[in-house]
């Protein structure tokens, strides 16, 4: 089961307490009735799903209630770090510092 | 004289107990509860008008104190408590003067509670719920919304060995026959 830090309730908690919640990050267009078909059909199904680290949210649907935005490495299925929804998506220079920390609380 | 009917409401535990080595399981008495929510701002005047300071740190409770009948206040997100007081308090009542825009949804008949008491209460919530619920990070007074095997509780711990979990009123059949289950293994 996958440990989950809510960022709203300041800890860790387990996978079952949460719902995933699609790509983060996506930006909804403010002239969405000018916006193309093909536009359209990009911010509501297109999602990159890549291979690695990935931005996704998620819902502490049986805690808080909270969304938030977590880091995920697609590969290890390690979170490297959450934050709360509204707050800008962490640099690359951040996510290799978590990843650090996070091989640090390992091994000691 | 036309006949008046009237809806009783019957709790939906009624009678059953439960229980095994070291703890015992019951259905509480009927409550007033309320789903509070109000923005950060307001906080403070909508927990003077019920009489307490609510509570806004993680998985903390408030109980008023004073002679009125007894509120507690549980922190459940960060804009979201859950208001418990007697069968007969009027908790909509104390909020219906004030001027922050606020909601309070009456949720006395949607959820119910069972109380576990005993020194292997713990022993027995662990049985059905992933939450870490240990001394260190589950003090007396603190407070959660979590899950008890399928269903969506709140575990409250008032006492060392005592807990009330709140849950709907529609899952408190499975919750409790699960831990009537769950109290033959300990």
């Amino acid at each position: 089961m996958l440990y989950i830090r809510c960022p709203y309730c300041e800890e860790y908690r387990p996978e079952l307490e949460f719902r995933h919640a699609g790509e983060a990050h996506i930006e909804r267009p403010s002239n969405l009735a000018e916006i193309s078909a093909d536009d359209m059909e990009k911010f509501l199904f297109i999602r990159e799903n890549k291979r690695g680290i990935i931005f996704e949210r998620w819902r502490h649907i049986h805690g808080c209630g909270r969304y938030f935005n977590c880091v995920r490495d697609t590969v290890t299925d390690q979170i490297i770090m959450t934050y709360k929804s509204g707050e800008p998506k962490p640099s690359d220079e951040e996510i290799e510092k978590a990843i650090l920390a996070l091989k640090e609380e390992q091994t000691s | 004289m036309a006949n008046t009917n009237q809806a009783l409401r019957k709790s939906p535990l009624e009678g059953r107990l439960g229980g095994g080595a070291g703890v015992t399981i019951t259905p509480a008495d009927p409550m007033s509860r309320m789903s509070l929510r109000v923005k950060d701002k307001d906080v403070k005047t909508v927990g003077k008008a019920l009489g307490l300071a609510l509570p806004t740190k993680p998985k903390t409770s408030v109980v008023s104190s004073g002679k009125d009948a007894q509120v507690s206040a549980l922190w459940i997100g960060p804009d979201e408590w859950l208001v418990l007081s007697g069968v007969d308090a009027d908790l909509s009542g104390a909020l219906g003067k004030i001027k922050p825009v606020h909601s309070a949804v009456d949720i006395s008949q949607r959820n119910t509670a069972v109380l576990l008491e005993g020194p292997k209460a713990l022993d027995l919530l662990q049985a059905g719920c992933p939450q870490n619920l240990n001394d260190d990070v589950f003090p007396i007074g603190a407070c959660s919304r979590t899950i008890f095997g399928k269903a969506e509780v709140v575990i409250w711990r008032t006492d060392a060995q005592s807990y009330h979990i709140e849950c709907w009123r529609s899952f408190s059949d499975y919750v409790f026959k699960f831990m009537v289950q769950a109290a033959k293994g300990l």
